[in-house]
């Protein structure tokens, strides 16, 4: 009996609901199949051949470009599909470094995963790769192109997602290789340390750059006084490794694991954010007042930043100066204790926890170096975190949670959400909004900001205006506002940019999880703000006493930032 | 020149080319395809022309549009095919083909075959001691029943008016004229038109299956890359009757319901890249090519894309991303070319010779067609 | 020291075609033709102005054997190793050029920037293999020999100017 859209996975039957290949089809049946060259985030490039299934005529078809079709009956896990996976398995492997203990991607690496799921014990084939050399020239990313199985996800990433073409393939045959133009180093290229091309990678051929080592030595000296800022999508990034639940929101703990690391200080990048949002949000009321250099766009993402200056330079006036969270903070954390050291400490080194590699980069831009150094010394990842808090023994779960460090100690539920789409500006909404009611602030959250649709808009009443809001994410998804734009075709008055896909929860310094559970981790910092007493940036107490207190007078050297002054 | 407007204009230019070229009592055919000209045959050609006008021998290089009372061609042909040979000199009316000629030859065959109408037999081919004047006696030639290939080396291979003298662009009337979409896919199913892709897939299953489509526009793509090893009669026929071509790919638009063709050349085939670029300008100038054909409703475009030496770019999927700016790197499929192909729209990719096969089937319809164009058993080919 | 690169020959080339990455091939190949190679100037040149990547463009050129990124010569000397002229004897000639100019390991071109040596696959003569280019034109039916004798009057014709620009 011939159902109607029906089809059968090894002999399980399942119902065709519009799946866009047979990949999709096979999941509801419960079975997963093995992939390097699919994400379902990217376009369909069947070359590593990993995904075959067989049908009951004995044809082979690649599961990830088939349309399913009623009446299909295919098989995923027959002896001569095992064989050949184990063949493509060993042909990969012979051409790859295996000194997988000392790769900085081992225990994270799907080549790593499938050979040991496939029971790959024997090579017969020797190694006849040429050299290549790595490069490190980028503080985000670190590139080993002898790692490559020219999957070409990050090609599709970089490009297809992400526009901005730092790398390509290149060459042919076997001297095919995926390079910059004319192999220079990423740091000239014009890539802007967005990390995605890392998230997509299934080797170690692209990876997020461990600083870990240079954190450990300053914790280790007894006159460096150690500081560090917590973002807020870490606190719902991390928790999945270490025992945790998806999306839990973990920052007491990861607060506990930081003091017993020895960091002889832990804070809130959310504090942060509330300076930013102040900041910002006056800036965009006195733009609109004053009708010039809108749409505002919003400039605490460094991989757009970068975007920017590269790509687009013409939007440089439009970015905002207030500076991200993270070195707004860091900026008044070296002021306050610039004359007060802790006694015994001679100096003063500044962690940022982030979720992002970009803000590696942020880090060292000259604009946030001053002549007493960088306001950051430096950005640790969710991922290198992870591995800190391994590498102590710490066992993550059984800490008890602890709360950050006066005098940081406060922050609101706005700042904490900086860290999902939609989340700086629902921020600005607040502080721009006429009151604090609960109507008021759900109004603001149901305006069409919040979710992980890439392109958001909302329409803002304001006065006698509406202020037309766009929240974008996906750095293609950015360029394709930014050439409506230039044409005329819409306008804006305020807009986010976040290069990550949903945001900073996405960042590729993050956990990889996949973008199915990507909603989650931004549901986890609602939660987190839904539960804070403090709502609103300027009702933070701690707001009155910065500005009237080591802020003053120094709002501007320490809080903004002028992207245009080393062009 | 002015643009044929009606299939009356086209029917009568033809006519005009028809009388001038049965004016040309004598016709000297100087092969001009690849092989023979490494050999010198364009100097050979030149000097030909030289001595015959010097003699004071009207000469006609192009079929003119008032033809001459009684004048002797002297035409730059395509390949024969006979390269290891050449330079070879066809003579017409009495199909002499002299071979390995010298620019001294010239004068000899100037004066003794055109004015004196005999043989030079030092020129002629030999085999086994056996002198073959008429070039369809040598036994290369009579073990080959030419079909696409049957005007090379035989016709002006730079002139569209040769190919109209010839009964050229009659099928395109008809199919634009005569028949209906439906009628010329049935006609090319029907003569058992086979793809040249190694897996012989029956042309006129996948005309169908393109003009089927529901997404446009769509494209019709013609494969002249030509890697096989030891094989050149598409450069043959692209050199040497390249309106054939043109004309079969103008059909495939009419019944597929495209109005874009392109023509992917390798770029080791500059001769044939010029000859079509002339062809389609040629085309275009009396408007067989180009907006409002023959002053229907039906448009169609021709371009050439030159290769850059990849073998892979004679796969289909290669070649339409070479031809979009891109690495020739063939790509998964499904989706098939004819569902998403150029551009990512419905296209049809066919090899130069199975469009050259067109004109054929649709003038003599698909049981009047040769049988050597129905291929039941898919031709031995190299695998790409 | 840089000398200042004229872009005027590229943008002349850019002119006749349409400035999208539909152009990319044909752009390339013009633009190979006027310099007799790829300079690396050109290309972010070019990426902006049909509007893809750098990493794109570089990508592609290393793609086909045609485009080089290195200087030729004056003389580009194709010997055609297709199957055809392949089994009828190339690689004795194309050793015999190589030898005589001086061309081992990967290099292609000699140092004084007179004389490329290439192969290429099936110019399509294959009733005259083996044969070879010398800058387009097709020689038929060669030996080493023959080649060597070639050589030695592509040297004379240096002597009096002669050879591409």
């Amino acid at each position: 009996m011939q159902l109607k859209n029906m089809m059968t996975v090894d002999g399980v039957p399942v119902r065709i609901e519009g799946e866009r290949n047979l990949l999709e089809v096979i999941s509801k049946v419960g079975t997963i199949m093995p992939v390097f060259c699919y994400h379902s985030y990217l376009s369909i490039y069947g070359a590593c051949r990993m995904c075959m299934v067989e049908d009951d005529r004995g044809r082979l078809m690649a599961a990830c470009s088939t349309l399913p079709e009623a009446g299909m009956k295919i098989r995923t896990n027959t002896g001569r599909l095992r064989r050949y996976r184990r063949n493509i398995l060993e042909l990969l492997l012979a051409e790859h470094c295996r000194d997988c203990t000392t790769c900085g991607n081992s225990g994270k690496c799907k080549l790593q995963d499938l050979a040991a799921q496939f029971g790959i014990h024997d090579i017969r084939f020797p190694n006849s790769r040429e050299n290549q050399s790595g490069d490190k020239s980028s503080p985000c990313i670190v590139r080993e192109p002898g790692k490559c199985i020219l999957c070409g996800d990050c090609v599709r990433e970089c490009n297809e997602v992400q526009h901005v073409g730092a790398i390509d393939f290149a060459h042919r045959g076997s001297r095919a290789t995926i390079s910059t133009a004319f192999d220079i180093p990423l740091a000239e290229s014009p890539c802007v340390g967005c990390g995605q091309c890392a998230v997509a990678c299934p080797t170690g051929a692209i990876i997020v750059r461990d600083d870990t080592h240079r954190v450990w030595e300053m914790i280790d000296d007894p006159e460096t006084f150690v500081t560090c800022e917590i973002a807020p999508a870490v606190r719902v990034g991390i928790g999945r490794e270490l025992g945790l639940n998806i999306s839990e929101n973990a920052v007491g703990l990861i607060v506990a694991a930081l003091h017993r690391m020895g960091f002889d200080e832990v804070y809130d990048t959310s504090t942060g954010a509330d300076l930013t949002v102040i900041e910002e949000a006056n800036e965009f009321v006195e733009r609109v007042q004053k009708g010039e250099k809108i749409p505002l766009f919003t400039s605490c993402c460094p991989a757009w930043v970068q975007f920017v200056e590269k790509k687009y330079p013409e939007f440089l006036p439009n970015l905002s100066t207030a500076r991200s969270p993270m070195s707004m903070f860091a900026a008044v954390v070296k002021e306050i204790y610039k004359d007060k050291l802790p006694e015994g400490k001679k100096r003063h080194y500044h962690v940022a926890l982030m979720p992002c590699t970009a803000k590696k980069f942020e880090a060292r831009r000259s604009e946030f170096i001053t002549e007493m150094g960088p306001n950051t010394d430096d950005v640790i990842t969710t991922q290198e975190l992870i591995k800190m808090i391994k590498e102590s023994g710490i066992i993550f779960r059984e800490l008890q949670p602890e709360s950050v460090d006066m005098p940081f100690g406060t922050m609101s539920g706005a700042g904490m959400i900086f860290g999902v789409t939609g989340g700086v500006t629902e921020a600005v909404l607040r502080k721009i909004a006429t009151d604090n009611s609960r109507t008021t602030l759900a109004e603001i959250a149901y305006t069409g900001v919040r979710g992980m649709d890439s392109v958001k808009e909302a329409d803002i009443p304001f006065g006698d205006k509406v202020l037309k809001i766009a929240v974008v994410s996906g750095l293609g998804n950015a360029e394709g506002l930014l050439k409506k734009i230039k044409a005329g075709e819409v306008h804006y008055d305020l807009v986010e940019v976040m290069a990550c896909p949903g945001g900073c929860i996405s960042g590729a310094g993050q956990p990889y999880i996949s973008h199915r559970h990507r909603g989650k981790r931004g549901e986890g910092l609602y939660r987190a703000d839904r539960i804070s007493t403090i709502k609103r940036s300027q009702d933070n107490p701690l707001m009155k006493e910065l500005y009237e207190g080591v802020m003053k007078g120094k709002v501007h050297e320490l809080l903004h930032v002028n992207y245009m002054k080393n062009r | 020149m002015t643009k044929l407007m009606s299939r009356q204009d086209l029917q009568n230019l033809r006519s005009v080319c028809q009388r001038a070229l049965s004016l040309e009592t004598k016709k000297i055919l100087v092969c001009g395809g690849t092989g023979c000209v490494a050999g010198g045959s364009l100097d050979i050609y030149d000097k030909l022309k030289d001595m015959l006008q010097a003699r004071g021998i009207h000469v006609s290089v192009e079929l003119a549009h008032e033809p001459h009372e009684e004048s002797v061609g002297i035409k730059k042909s395509g390949c024969h095919g006979f390269c290891e040979m050449g330079p070879l000199v066809r003579v017409e009316p009495q199909g002499w083909l002299y071979t390995k000629v010298k620019l001294d030859d010239c004068e000899e065959i100037v004066e003794k075959t055109i004015v004196g109408g005999e043989c030079v037999e030092r020129l002629a081919y030999r085999q086994n001691g056996k002198i073959y004047r008429k070039q369809e006696d040598i036994p290369f030639y009579a073990k080959q029943h030419r079909v696409v290939l049957e005007h090379c080396g035989h016709i002006n291979a730079t002139s569209v008016y040769d190919y109209l003298a010839v009964g050229g662009y009659q099928a395109l009337e008809k199919a634009l004229f005569d028949m209906n979409q439906d009628q010329i896919l049935d006609e090319v199913s029907e003569s058992n038109l086979r793809g040249r892709g190694g897996g012989g897939f029956p042309a006129g299953r996948k005309w169908k299956s393109c003009a089927r489509q529901k997404e446009t526009p769509r494209y019709i793509v013609c494969n002249g890359d030509e890697g096989d090893p030891g094989a050149f009669m598409d450069r043959s026929a692209m050199e040497g009757d390249p309106h054939r071509l043109i004309e079969g790919m103008i059909i495939a638009g009419i019944a597929i319901g495209s109005s874009e063709g392109y023509i992917y050349v390798r770029a080791e085939y500059p001769l044939a890249v010029d000859r079509l670029r002339m062809a389609i300008a040629q085309a275009e100038e009396i408007g067989l090519l180009g907006d409002n054909i023959l002053g229907t409703e039906f448009s169609f475009h021709m371009h050439i894309n030159r290769g850059a030496g990849a073998f892979v770019c004679g796969e289909g999927s290669a070649l339409t991303a070479s031809i979009e700016g891109k690495r020739g790197m063939p790509r998964v499929k499904p989706p098939r070319t004819v569902e998403h192909g150029l551009f990512d729209k419905p296209t049809n990719l066919n090899n130069v010779e199975t469009y050259a096969n067109v004109p054929m089937i649709i003038e003599n319809g698909a049981a009047g067609t040769n049988p050597s164009a129905r291929r039941t058993v898919p031709a031995q080919r190299p695998l790409r | 020291m840089t000398r200042q690169f004229d872009f005027a020959p590229v943008d002349r080339i850019l002119d006749n075609h349409p400035r999208s990455e539909l152009s990319t091939i044909a752009i390339l190949q013009d633009i190979q033709e006027h310099y007799h190679y790829l300079p690396r100037e050109v290309f972010p040149y070019v990426a902006k102005a049909i509007g893809v990547g750098e990493a794109r463009l570089y990508g592609v050129a290393t793609f086909y054997e045609n485009f080089s990124l290195e200087p030729k010569g004056k003389y580009v000397i194709r010997c055609c190793d297709g199957t055809a002229c392949h089994v009828r004897g190339s690689i004795p000639i194309l050793e015999r050029l190589r030898q005589e100019l001086g061309l081992v390991g990967g290099k292609k071109t000699t140092d004084d920037l007179n004389f490329t040596v290439e192969t290429v696959s099936c110019l399509g003569a294959c009733g005259l293999a083996p044969a070879m280019t010398v800058n387009g034109t097709v020689y038929g039916a060669m030996t080493p020999d023959k080649a060597s004798e070639l050589l030695r009057e592509l040297k004379a014709e240096l002597e009096k100017g002669g050879g591409q620009a």
